[in-house]
């Protein structure tokens, strides 16, 4: 089964099968992005989106609330595809690019 | 590889999509294909249309572009019935109520909570009235801005409402002309305060003289590439080409076509006229003008008057600043520039505005860059009877600097890409510093912008002080909170905000102002404005004035409040609003 996935609204949202998943506003917890150990960033924008096996991954651009640092990270997960349906990452996760341990 | 904007746009764009919109309004919501949603979205933005964000599916943001902010007499009645008929929403604002009308900064209008169903029937009424939302959103020619009291104002240096007008005239709905690779904002500025505020526009056209055959010729220079949004601002470039008024609507139409050829459609993010002008610079865009898209010799730029200009630039230059307040118009009748904090004004109230204006004047309203209005064409005689009547006691002729000073976003309220709540907390920000600061002695203008994101839309980075949303930690929970930028201005040499504090909480804000304006007191020599004492101070400095501070103020809008559905409703949780509803506003998760 393939799924529609795109950002939306310059940037606003991650949309998956035209439904607003995750976007701009939000809070991850980040590893691999910027000095911090674990990062809290602000997501202000969508870049880009991509797949990652199942993973639905995003490249966002945001701000360290920790750090301070200003970055446009690398594509970080945001949920995956379970049995066809699309779940998000838990609230809390610790998201980091997918080659970093 | 095109996007996917670019596809759907290729597929379905422009007028046609009238359509289609009424086509889902007969059959209702739910008729939209889920799989569709995306693609149809965004083109119902070309009509004005903008889905309002999560938690408020079904609902719809409705923008109806006024040329140079002109509503001719009638509108603004239609406009204020519409309002209160169809843009009432499930739950109310605590601050004005249920059915409002935003007054934009592009001169524009928007209502929100706006039901699909319903749009044929406000087309209708828009139609009959001589309104539209026709590309008010979407990438094409947006509502051209200007200054508002163009054809009136005493001093201008050339009327610049004929090419406004020439120019939505021509260009809306014109098939060469209805998908560009983005949006594309247009200034027309004819007086010698700057009010257009051409410098952040994808196109400005400028008050200028040139000597053609030895004659002066009054009429327009052209910039190009301007804008605010993404932390990228720019100003926009001069591109050495004068016009008169009639190969403004030529050279308007030949460069909106240069953009559709050579803009990029392949990254949103790069689209926009100034990357245009970045990757290869104004010389070349004039060559590439003159040599494919006119068919005359283009005039080099004629003798401009930016030296004067006043509007939104922080110089006490004897220009004003705004329109505020009781003005003499060339024919020796008045306008009354009325304060409307943070552009939102109530249905009842924009219904007893275009009576007053009615009453009182031609019956026509304007709109300014300000989020303000005017009611224009008062005889002297009939002055002092306007000026008691009850509505301008909220919406002042002569308010206090804060309140004038207030420019705020759509904000968390309905805007996807927003990250704090704006409107309300702009309001509370303004009654806080009126009751609690007092400026320094002769300091008459001081623009504080409050934005949610970076997009701009209150065009923070030319305030006095910019604020824009960001969040923080506050006793460890996450809290809105806002970036601090300083001494932002337009004016002969615009200038952009120094971001100088990060992260503020909002509800240490208003302390911030506080003791910021105690420093500028302090260090203050002579009569300088805001903005000149940042220009001459050091940012270390500004940064240790800007100190945060807890006080008295309270902000109820601490919280994430774009994890609620409506952060002002009494349960606001995601989960919690009735979205999306059917036509008659029930809640489709009930069936």
């Amino acid at each position: 089964m393939s799924h529609s996935l795109r950002t939306l609204d310059d940037g606003a949202w991650v949309s998956v099968d035209d439904r607003r998943e995750a976007g701009a506003s939000e809070l991850w917890r980040v590893r691999s992005v910027c000095d911090c150990v674990v990062g809290d960033l602000l997501v202000e924008g969508v870049v880009d989106v991509g797949v990652d096996g199942r993973a639905v991954t995003a490249r966002v651009a945001g701000r360290c609330l920790t750090c301070d640092r200003e970055t446009v990270t690398g594509h970080l997960p945001v949920g995956r595809v379970v049995e066809g349906s699309y779940r998000p990452l838990a609230t809390g996760a610790v998201r980091a690019p997918p080659n970093v341990e | 590889m095109p996007t996917d904007v670019e596809r759907w746009k290729s597929e379905t764009y422009g007028n046609e999509i009238r359509e289609h919109l009424y086509e889902f309004a007969e059959e209702g919501w739910e008729s939209i294909p889920d799989d569709e949603h995306d693609a149809w979205f965004e083109r119902f933005k070309w009509w004005g249309l903008y889905h309002q964000r999560t938690g408020q599916e079904s609902y719809f943001m409705m923008r109806i572009g006024t040329p140079n902010g002109v509503l001719e007499p009638g509108q603004t009645e239609v406009v204020a019935e519409v309002a209160e008929e169809y843009a009432t929403g499930p739950a109310e604002n605590p601050e004005f109520g249920n059915g409002y009308v935003d007054w934009t900064t592009r001169q524009s209008i928007q209502l929100h909570w706006i039901k699909l169903e319903d749009i044929p029937e406000i087309f209708d009424k828009l139609d009959a009235a001589g309104l539209s939302t026709q590309q008010a959103c979407g990438d094409s020619w947006r509502n051209i801005v200007g200054c508002p009291v163009a054809g009136k104002d005493n001093h201008e240096h050339v009327d610049a409402l004929p090419v406004a007008k020439g120019l939505n005239e021509t260009y809306k709905g014109h098939e060469d002309h209805t998908n560009l690779p983005r949006k594309w904002k247009v200034s027309v500025t004819g007086c010698r305060e700057g009010c257009g505020q051409g410098d952040i526009n994808d196109l400005a056209f400028e008050p200028a003289t040139a000597v053609r055959n030895g004659e002066e010729l009054k009429g327009f220079n052209i910039r190009v590439g301007g804008g605010l949004a993404r932390n990228e601002p720019r100003i926009a470039r001069d591109l050495d080409v004068f016009v008169d008024s009639e190969e403004a609507i030529e050279v308007g139409g030949a460069l909106s076509a240069l953009f559709r050829d050579h803009g990029d459609r392949e990254d949103r993010f790069s689209a926009r006229m100034k990357f245009l002008v970045d990757e290869m610079g104004a010389e070349a865009i004039r060559e590439l003008l003159q040599e494919e898209y006119v068919d005359f010799e283009l005039d080099h730029a004629g003798e401009d008057l930016r030296s004067e200009y006043s509007y939104n630039a922080g110089r006490a230059n004897g220009g004003h600043a705004d329109h505020v307040g009781v003005h003499e118009q060339k024919d020796g009748t008045y306008y009354v520039g009325l304060n409307v904090l943070v552009g939102r004004m109530g249905a009842a109230d924009t219904r007893e505005l275009a009576r007053l204006a009615d009453k009182y004047g031609s019956g026509e309203v304007r709109v300014t860059q300000r989020q303000n209005i005017l009611i224009t064409d008062v005889s002297e005689a009939d002055l002092d009877a306007l000026l008691g009547e009850p509505l301008l006691a909220d919406y002042s002729p002569d308010p206090s600097p804060f309140m004038r000073g207030s420019v705020a976003c759509t904000g968390t309220e309905f805007c996807s890409l927003s990250i704090v709540e704006t409107k309300n907390r702009q309001v509370r920000y303004a009654r806080w510093l009126k009751e609690n600061i007092d400026l320094p002695s002769g300091v008459e203008d001081f623009h504080i912008h409050l934005s949610g994101c970076t997009a701009s839309c209150a065009q923070p980075q030319i305030a006095d002080i910019s604020l824009r949303g960001m969040k923080t930690r506050k006793n460890g929970e996450a809290v809105e909170a806002l970036d601090v930028g300083l001494g932002g201005g337009l004016g002969e040499h615009p200038r952009f905000a120094d971001w100088v504090a990060q992260r503020v909480p909002a509800d240490e804000v208003p302390g911030a102002i506080a003791n910021l304006l105690a420093g500028f007191e302090d260090r203050r020599e002579g009569e300088e404005t805001f903005r000149e004492f940042v220009e001459r101070t050091d940012e270390e400095t500004l940064a240790d004035l800007v100190v945060p501070e807890e006080t008295d103020y309270d902000d109820p809008y601490m919280h994430n409040t774009k994890l609620t559905w409506y952060p002002y409703a009494e349960a606001d949780g995601m989960d919690e609003g009735p979205a999306p509803t059917d036509r008659d506003g029930v809640s489709l998760a009930d069936d």
